[in-house]
């Protein structure tokens, strides 16, 4: 236990400070004001791989750790979509997915929001369209917001997931409705 | 080749009906010393078959159902349930077939999925997925149960079959290397590097030495952001959400060194054929061997830590056990294998330049459960770690890449590099004017998805996020 606590404080607190492009002056207290007035609780995300190559989880699975300290800002990842606002989805979408990606979007209660993550899950990527791909999350569920790169920075998705509630908190009917 | 105590490494379909009207099955196995590919000619008839493998090489059958989905080449086996094709292409329609345009789409249509039924008192069963509860790949299993032990655990795979072969068909040779970074985006380095070399030894044009220095350094980050990932989440599924927090705080800061070395933090576009993109910063050197240092500092002392936790060690050892006769008659491969006592790593026992420079030892563990999996990455991270010192001690002069001509059609090629999952393979087929005529890519995960069936019996549902993390294996390697 002992070692256990030195640890923490030998390692201290490694959170950075996050600048988002709307509104490059808030911190950290700021955006999670932010997201308070927007939705009145923490922001939950859904993930869904819809036939990524494992690259952008890797990204997103970084949010989590201590420099990027999602929960520090009022943002969590919840195992169900029933429980989401927002869905980031990863792909191109594979047609063994669409389905699944059709479903979760359902199960998603309104206002409901899309991320597409990656150059894949924007356009399609390397793999576009094929037998075995429909290319962008695009083609099969609406998308809010898309941050590119291949995989793009655990910052650059940071930045689309607050750019896009911003968007979607200056304009209340920009969500899509179903 | 079994009673040689070879493993089956890959098996894989081509459609050669316009060169010579016949089909061909390829088998790779995988000896002490060597790797053996046995052509198997198939003449185009209307029902084009072949003797299958899987009564003495039980990793076949997957691989199996997967040529049919793909090629319409039957083996012998009784299992034709798609694998691969779930509903997204009629049944019979073949993708990687020549005369098969890959532009064609088709809409869903809804096909059952029979999975085995396990009867008796008390049993249900459990669905999950293919969306699961984490930020993790797709995929399906059905856990036919007891209160709370698995007596069953069949997997349903191929939601992330996104046409990788056919699209490889479409790309110059000189392109193939992007794609191939891209079919399992934690394997990067070691698919672009087996590319690579396949291309390279179909056209000789060897890598100067400093470009593979550099590839295999960029190889062992790979393996270490990895493990330290892994080592994380399987702290965190223990219930140790500190493990998590520490070791995903060393993975950025190694992510982070491959930004500044590399200029990436994942090396997608890093090797090229004929060598690497970049060339080492400066003062790359100095910097790297200050990063080993106050890594290996810090995982030395959260490995003491988690040797003497009581709690974790209770959740570690014993659970989802894989002996090791089970791993060598399933064809085990790399990581989880040396878990349960298979010496074999091919940066070993097949070495390839630089790693035939290095005096390296499998790091093998002999009890088969989640603690020998987690102490085989713990004991990897810091072999790498000396790999790495190694190499940059040792840094040949010369330029990084050469220039690599359009290969001659209708060479095959293979490029095998053991990555941190275990060995990947490349074989390259040409075709003519700087094409690509058939280029097939194996994932280890093939081989150990298979062994997650057995690893988990016995053990209770909430312990299968832990073996299965232990195991981590690849979907969208597998589904290609």
């Amino acid at each position: 236990m002992l070692k256990t606590i030195s640890q923490m404080i030998r390692s201290g607190i490694l959170t950075e400070k996050i600048e988002s492009r709307p509104d490059p002056a808030s911190d950290s207290k700021e955006l999670q004001q932010k997201i308070w007035r927007l939705l009145g609780r923490a922001l939950s995300i859904r993930h869904v791989d819809a036939g990524s190559c494992n690259g952008c989880e890797l990204e997103i699975q970084a949010l989590n750790n201590p420099y990027y300290n999602l929960e520090g800002v009022g943002i969590r990842f919840v195992a169900s979509p029933r429980h989401a606002d927002m869905l980031l989805v990863t792909g191109p979408v594979s047609v063994n997915m669409e389905e699944a990606l059709r479903r979760t979007y359902d199960a998603v209660p309104e206002p409901k929001l899309v991320v597409a993550v990656g150059d894949c899950g924007a356009c399609g990527g390397i793999f576009g369209k094929s037998y075995a791909s429909r290319g962008g999350v695009s083609e099969v569920v609406p998308v809010n917001g898309t941050v590119s790169g291949c995989p793009p920075s655990p910052r650059a998705i940071l930045e689309t997931i607050l750019e896009t509630i911003c968007a979607a908190g200056s304009q209340p009917d920009a969500t899509h409705e179903r | 080749m079994r009673s040689k105590r070879g493993n089956l490494l890959s098996l894989w379909g081509t459609d050669d009906r316009d060169r010579d009207a016949r089909y061909r099955v390829y088998a790779a196995y995988l000896e002490a010393k060597s790797v053996s590919v046995v052509e198997h000619e198939i003449d185009a008839g209307t029902t084009p078959a072949y003797p299958g493998i899987a009564e003495i090489f039980p990793s076949a059958p997957r691989m199996e159902r997967a040529i049919f989905d793909l090629l319409g080449i039957k083996s012998m086996q009784a299992d034709y349930r798609g694998w691969l094709r779930h509903a997204g292409w009629p049944n019979e329609v073949f993708p990687l077939r020549r005369d098969f345009d890959a532009k064609s789409q088709y809409s869903v249509i809804s096909e059952p999925y029979p999975f085995v039924q396990v009867e008796g008192d008390g049993v249900h069963e459990i669905p999950v997925g293919p969306v699961h509860a984490g930020t993790i790949e797709p995929g399906h299993f059905r856990f036919s149960v007891v209160g709370e032990k698995v007596l069953r655990l069949e997997e349903r795979l191929g939601y992330n079959h996104k046409g990788i072969a056919k699209r490889f068909e479409q790309l110059p040779q000189r392109r193939g290397h992007s794609l191939a970074a891209r079919i399992s985006g934690d394997s990067a380095v070691t698919y672009s590097w087996a590319y690579c070399a396949a291309l390279e030894a179909i056209t000789r044009t060897p890598c100067p030495r400093l470009g593979a220095h550099l590839r295999a350094l960029a190889l062992e980050h790979e393996r270490m952001a990895n493990h330290l990932g892994d080592l994380g989440a399987l702290g965190n599924d223990a219930g140790f959400a500190f493990g998590l927090t520490h070791f995903s705080r060393l993975k950025e800061d190694l992510l982070r060194t491959n930004q500044a070395i590399f200029g990436a933090r994942y090396l997608m576009d890093f090797i090229v054929p004929g060598g690497v993109a970049t060339e080492l910063p400066e003062d790359a050197l100095q910097s790297l061997l200050g990063q080993y240092a106050a890594l290996e500092h810090e995982v030395l002392s959260l490995r003491n830590i988690y040797d003497n936790h009581a709690g974790i060690q209770d959740r570690f050892r014993e659970a989802g056990v894989l002996s090791n006769e089970l791993a060598t008659n399933l064809d085990a491969m790399g990581l989880a294998a040396r878990a349960s006592s298979i010496e074999r790593d091919l940066r070993v026992n097949l070495p390839w330049y630089p790693y035939n420079n290095l005096e390296l030892k499998a790091v093998t563990q002999a009890a088969g459960d989640v603690a020998a999996r987690v102490n085989v990455r713990f004991d990897e991270v810091f072999a790498s770690m000396d790999i790495c010192r190694t190499l940059l001690e040792h840094l040949p002069d010369g330029p990084v890449r050469c220039a690599v001509p359009d290969a001659k059609p209708d060479q095959l090629g293979l490029g095998i590099i053991e990555g941190w999952r275990g060995p990947v393979l490349i074989a390259l087929e040409t075709g003519a004017d700087g094409s690509i005529r058939r280029c097939h890519a194996h994932d280890p995960s093939w081989q150990n998805w298979p062994l997650l069936e057995y690893a988990i019996l016995g053990n209770i549902v909430p312990d299968f996020p832990l073996i299965n993390k232990s195991f981590n294996l690849s979907y969208s390697g597998h589904d290609g």
